[in-house]
């Protein structure tokens, strides 16, 4: 079976008017199936960008993607997104935002929307199919984001940064609704966040990018009674406390290592 | 001291019943004031009318210039009952209507052309700024030569108004649409006319109803110029005869019938902005 997301010596560059930048230079990845990959790295560092380009939203300047063995063109229904906020459309009804990427896929049969109801009711949704998302509360509205992602059945989920906008509480136990969904349903998922300890918490594989431009300065590997806990409880593990030192000292060493780089170039 | 159940029964009463009194009292004052407003506004419209008609009487004011409102009403009424003023009235009303939901329509159907090829956008841009700096109303002699002194110079006059208005506010709602909504559809997949209609279309529905608004004035400034320069019936045309003529009572009743009529349309249109918007 080929790997769920390849990614072979991917090169993006931004063109402006006043100056190119290369986000991310000559990157290589592999994520099987299964795997729960959380990208990090200081801002800057084309985690973003990375996760545009495997949705197919950003087509790489060079290089190749590819998903499920296939090669990327644009987004496809395998791949599901989530972005920093819901982003529920305020003019439809819970049920009807649910339903919209079955929608625009044109699948939308009475099947689809009896399994979008019970994924509703799965995350304790039952009974707002019809209101509207102004009234519902910033978790439950994440909530409903998740499973207009999930209606859809993508094998693959793209998670921007996706508990960033919560309060505390609410982010962790959205984590771990998160992160148990996805385990049920066996799916593969990659992660950008910019909380180490939530990347550690959640993942099978950390990622730590640096910037200008964004390559890959170190992959950490989840010892196994880490990766298997729930994220809530993950955080309470033997290891966690040294692996989270570990991490946010290579993070500020790449973010300080690319300033060094900056200024330099800058004399030159 | 420790509370009886029927202690605590008591003071939940008196709590709640206090809540009420306080509720009630406040909701008094409010249509107090709400009445107090109206009557002012009433008596200060009474006052006006009767200054007007003191004023003239005796002879402050000039009575062939500035008529008075007795008089005033009287040609209204007269012209009701001779149904001259129907007829007028009818031409105006039906040129605002016309111009009024063409320009809507075509000036959002404009901004969607833009709206679906940048390139288009970006080779219109100039012509447009010059368009909406110029005062359209200079225009109106081209389009008497063009469309015939009548109703389509009427309409095109006012539709050179609300055109160009309707275009750059509808545009600009469509540009303002969040692009992470846009992004969303995007990511399952949506291609440009799905995230038109899906997206961009229902999100900038409430900037399209509020460009209505504005519309029905514009569409008023543009029948009533229209007339001015070519019309031989409807309001505008009954001020500048009028005015030709002399007669200020007609200029007078004329204006006060496009007061309220503008009035009553614009109360329509924001009524339909009411009903249409509900659901939000």
């Amino acid at each position: 079976m080929p790997p769920v997301v390849e990614l072979k010596s991917v090169t993006h560059a931004y063109l402006g008017e006043r100056e190119a930048s290369l986000a991310v230079e000559d990157l290589n990845l592999e994520i099987e199936q299964g795997e729960f990959v959380s990208l990090v790295g200081p801002s800057g560092c084309g985690k973003t960008t990375l996760l545009s380009i495997i949705a197919g939203l950003l087509l790489p300047s060079r290089g190749e993607v590819l998903v499920n063995g296939r090669a990327v063109s644009g987004p496809s229904p395998e791949v599901g997104y989530m972005l920093q906020q819901d982003y529920l459309f305020p003019w439809r009804s819970i049920l009807d935002n649910a339903l919209l990427g079955l929608e625009l896929t044109g699948r939308l049969d009475e099947a689809g929307r009896k399994r979008t109801a019970e994924l509703l009711t799965d995350m304790g949704l039952k009974g707002t199919e019809h209101f509207y998302p102004n009234q519902l509360s910033g978790g439950m509205r994440q909530r409903v984001a998740l499973v207009r992602t999930l209606a859809t059945d993508p094998g693959l989920l793209l998670l921007d940064e996706p508990f960033s906008a919560l309060d505390y509480q609410i982010k962790l136990q959205l984590e771990d609704l998160v992160s148990e969904t996805l385990r049920q349903r066996e799916k593969t998922a990659v992660l950008v966040t910019h909380d180490l300890s939530e990347a550690i918490a959640v993942s099978t594989r950390v990622i730590l990018l640096s910037r200008n431009p964004g390559r890959i300065r170190r992959v950490f590997a989840i010892p196994a009674q880490i990766a298997d806990t729930p994220p809530l409880y993950a955080r309470d593990q033997p290891g966690f406390a040294e692996l989270f030192h570990e991490l946010w000292k290579e993070m500020e060493l790449a973010g300080t290592a690319a300033d060094r780089q900056g200024r330099q170039k800058a004399r030159d | 001291m420790k509370a009886t159940g029927a202690e605590h029964i008591g003071i939940a009463a008196s709590r709640s019943e206090w809540l009420r009194s306080r509720h009630d009292e406040f909701k008094r004052a409010n249509r107090l004031r709400k009445r107090a407003v109206l009557a002012v506004q009433g008596i200060f419209l009474l006052l006006l009318f009767a200054l007007w008609e003191t004023a003239a009487r005796l002879g402050w004011i000039d009575r062939l210039l500035f008529s008075y409102p007795s008089k005033v009403f009287w040609q209204i009424y007269a012209n009701m009952v001779d149904g001259s003023l129907w007829h007028h009235l009818g031409v105006t009303v039906g040129e605002t209507a016309v111009g009024f939901v063409l320009g809507t329509l075509l000036g959002t159907l404009l901004a969607v052309a833009i709206w679906w090829s940048p390139f288009l956008s970006a080779v219109l841009d100039p012509y447009m700024v010059v368009f909406n700096s110029m005062p359209k109303v200079a225009l109106g002699p081209i389009f008497i030569v063009m469309f015939g002194a009548g109703f389509t110079a009427i309409v095109v006059t006012t539709l050179s108004i609300t055109i160009i208005v309707t275009t750059l506010v509808v545009y600009n709602s469509f540009c303002g649409v969040d692009p992470n909504l846009v992004k969303v559809a995007r990511s399952f997949g949506a291609n440009r006319t799905q995230v038109f209609f899906k997206v961009i279309l229902p999100s900038s529905f409430p900037a399209i109803v509020s460009t209505l608004k504005v519309n029905v004035g514009m569409s008023w400034v543009g029948v009533i110029v229209g007339e001015f320069l070519v019309a031989k019936s409807g309001l505008g045309y009954l001020i500048i005869y009028g005015f030709q003529v002399f007669n200020f009572t007609l200029v007078m009743s004329s204006l006060i019938i496009i007061a309220f009529v503008a009035t009553a349309m614009y109360q329509l249109v924001v009524y339909m902005e009411k009903v249409l918007l509900s659901r939000r």
